[in-house]
């Protein structure tokens, strides 16, 4: 199994250490993942944006890249989604079709190419799950309230199998963070208030560690718990996950 | 003003935001124990997205079957182009009955028309009695919700309005006292009128009748009254069939407020012996609408607002930041097809987290269009150019790995020696109103990946 790791843009610059729990994760889990070095971004700025043409060479740039591999992963579900759903403007190589299918977020990879449901070690913390809106009702990789009460997902499953995790039961269970993309400073104002309220949720309810499976709405929280200075730490769950397995 | 910026002069008030929020919210939660309570909902909103995909795949057919039965009903039915046609038209109404006393139920459609000002200038004067409706028209303030109309107000608004209008003692704030107000005010209305206008939730094709859903009663006792009804209504309000009522009934309620059904689904057939029903079928916008492949779903909307109950940025922003009829999700696919310069913020105003699509009853792709509108308005130049220009810069970097590496090291770098007070100055950085940035790493993963294993 030849399988490239996608690390974002915003992650290679700014959170290398999920970068880093991704890759070790992986390796731990039997994947000899490669990096390769001429990766850039998927094109997501630009096309949220409204400018899908300019994110065109992108798009092309992003799928010369990888097609020479069985599985592209990474640790963000909205780039992901919007490699499958938003490259269907190119052309459809065989090469783009196959980039867009082989292109998985790493919980996903984890729980359904790996087949793995559980990850042995310790983790005795209260830990808040920031379910992120792409990777729940884009990948439907966890349940939706607006469609059932049943709270599950592939990461709260894979979180639950830690001994000594306290999940937040939170008020809100999978309220948009208001990060957006661009979103978040073109509307700064409702942006960062819902991340405020988002943050106030896990706070009451007892969160002491935010994680969830993608990096953009932590960087989002992360800068709101920093700004406020909040009793919580942010950790994306590969960073958790790789560091309970020995 | 774009949303972004009236959405911000609503937030500034912290803890009005946080009541509409939960205020909304609370609505959402009711909304999703009605569904959880019904195990064949998703099977629901399939069956009543392809029944409106296909009347509107088919829509001058059914028209003109509805248009036909409902002549042989004895019903008076009106085709209209645009708003001022549709005006003209209940105008010459109310004239030819001479009339003085007009009421109006809820309907979104006369808001559209912006009929109440059109009948002002000619001088009729028309009444309100959807309970929120009136408070909003003594206020001279528009619906901020497309269900609970006067939902941006609290009952201490709601109290000082009727202190002003209605004669209610000063600093009344008792929902009930202020509710018995309003009814003792508006009965005097119902029963001096001679026209009542009504909107249309659904219009069955097969029998040329419709269908008229409110939990007040208003419109019962305002078109039971009056001598004459006028009834308007946007082209795509059509179903086929009686049977496919039921699909639509036991959605709308259900999703709009968590109702199983509304407390009045009234049919009207045929006007009563000496009454007169006239209906009007307006296109305003719709029928280009419709010739848009990309966003023609959009009209399969049955107007339950859930979308705005839902979305986050709506309830923390407010009905009115919309600055168009229908605010929220919804009317952010529908207005720029009105006037996408003076609507381009909208399809903006969203994480397209897409939960507006999820709660919609007639599954209409909301968020995707959102997305898709968005590309139609910066194609068409209608995004600022600071960001036209920014993106294409970024577009240039992105394709280009070298840049990139050299662009990402100077971004950390930089972020790492400027002064905190220059880097999160929030009058150059949005980002940092709130938020902090991310404390730059001193290596990249690239740079980490390349010294852990380096080339043999």
């Amino acid at each position: 199994m030849k399988v490239a790791l996608f690390i974002p843009c915003y992650v290679d610059q700014f959170y290398p250490q999920v970068g880093i729990a991704t890759y070790q994760l992986l390796h731990k889990l039997g994947i000899q993942a490669e990096f390769p070095q001429k990766q850039t971004c998927c094109g997501q700025p630009m096309a949220n944006s409204g400018c899908e043409q300019d994110a065109v060479p992108v798009y092309h740039h992003f799928v010369d890249t990888f097609q020479g591999y069985d599985y592209v992963v990474a640790p963000a579900g909205s780039c992901v989604y919007h490699v499958r759903k938003h490259f269907n403007i190119i052309e459809q190589t065989p090469a783009v079709q196959h980039v867009r299918e082989a292109t998985y977020d790493l919980i996903d990879f984890i729980t359904t190419i790996l087949g793995v449901t559980e990850i042995p070690g310790v983790f005795p913390h209260k830990v808040g799950l920031h379910l992120s809106c792409h990777g729940q009702r884009g990948l439907h990789q966890a349940n939706e309230s607006e469609m059932t009460p049943v709270r599950d997902g592939h990461l709260r499953r894979l979180l639950k199998s830690l001994d000594g995790i306290e999940l937040t039961e939170l008020d809100r269970n999978d309220e948009c963070c208001g990060f957006g993309g661009t979103f978040c400073v073109s509307e700064a104002a409702i942006s960062a208030r819902m991340g405020q309220d988002r943050v106030q949720d896990h706070l009451r309810n007892g969160t002491r560690v935010l994680t969830g499976g993608d990096m953009s709405c932590l960087m989002h929280l992360e800068g709101i718990v920093r700004r406020q200075k909040l009793p919580m730490r942010v950790m994306h769950a590969a960073e958790i996950l790789n560091g309970t397995i020995l | 003003m774009s949303h972004p910026k009236r959405a911000e002069v609503f937030t500034r008030d912290t803890e009005r935001t946080t009541w509409h929020d939960e205020t909304l919210w609370f609505v959402r939660q009711k909304r999703d124990k009605a569904v959880y309570a019904v195990p064949e909902f998703q099977e629901l909103r399939e069956l009543a997205s392809q029944i409106k995909t296909h009347t509107l795949s088919r829509l001058a057919d059914y028209l003109e079957q509805f248009e036909a039965q409902a002549k042989a009903n004895g019903v008076h039915v009106h085709w209209a182009a645009n708003a001022e046609e549709h005006n003209a038209i209940v105008l010459d109404i109310i004239r030819q009955e001479k009339a003085s006393s007009i009421v109006k139920s809820k309907s979104m459609l006369t808001e559209e028309c912006h009929l109440n000002p059109y009948l002002l200038r000619h001088g009729v004067e028309i009444v309100d009695t959807d309970l929120g409706e009136r408070i909003v028209q003594l206020r001279q303030e528009s619906p901020s919700h497309l269900v609970l109309p006067a939902i941006h107000l609290k009952k201490e608004d709601v109290g000082a309005t009727f202190f002003k209008h209605l004669g209610t003692a000063e600093g009344e704030v008792d929902p009930q006292v202020l509710t018995e107000a309003a009814r003792q005010h508006l009965r005097a209305r119902f029963l001096t009128a001679e026209v009542a206008i009504s909107g249309v939730n659904f219009a069955i094709a097969e029998t040329g009748s419709i269908v008229v859903c409110t939990n007040e009663g208003n419109a019962d006792l305002a078109v039971n009254l009056a001598r004459v009804h006028i009834a308007s209504m946007g082209i795509e309000k059509l179903i086929p069939r009686l049977s496919d009522l039921s699909v639509f009934t036991r959605l709308l309620a259900r999703s709009a407020t968590g109702q199983p059904a509304t407390t009045y689904t009234s049919h009207f057939s045929r006007p009563a012996a000496g009454k007169e029903l006239h209906i009007i079928l307006v296109d305003n916008g719709r029928t280009q609408q419709l010739g848009r492949p990309d966003f023609r779903a959009s009209l399969k909307c049955i107007r339950c607002g859930a979308c705005m109950n839902t979305c986050p940025v709506y309830r923390r922003s407010g009905g009115h930041s919309y600055d168009f009829t229908v605010p929220g999700p919804i009317g952010a696919i529908l207005s720029p097809n009105i006037d996408m310069r003076q609507h381009a913020s909208l399809p903006f105003a969203s994480t397209l987290c897409g939960s507006c699509t999820d709660v919609c009853p007639v599954k209409i792709d909301i968020h995707t269009q959102l997305y898709k509108w968005r590309q139609v308005i910066a194609a068409a130049d209608e995004i600022p150019a600071s960001k036209k220009w920014s993106m294409r810069l970024l577009s240039r970097v992105l394709a280009r790995p070298g840049m990139y590496e050299l662009g990402g090291k100077f971004a950390r770098v930089g972020l790492r020696f400027v002064p905190h007070a220059l880097t999160h100055a929030p009058g150059y950085n949005p980002w940092a109103i709130a938020r902090e940035l991310p404390e730059p790493p001193p290596q990249s993963f690239r740079e980490w990946f390349k010294q852990t294993n380096p080339k043999p």
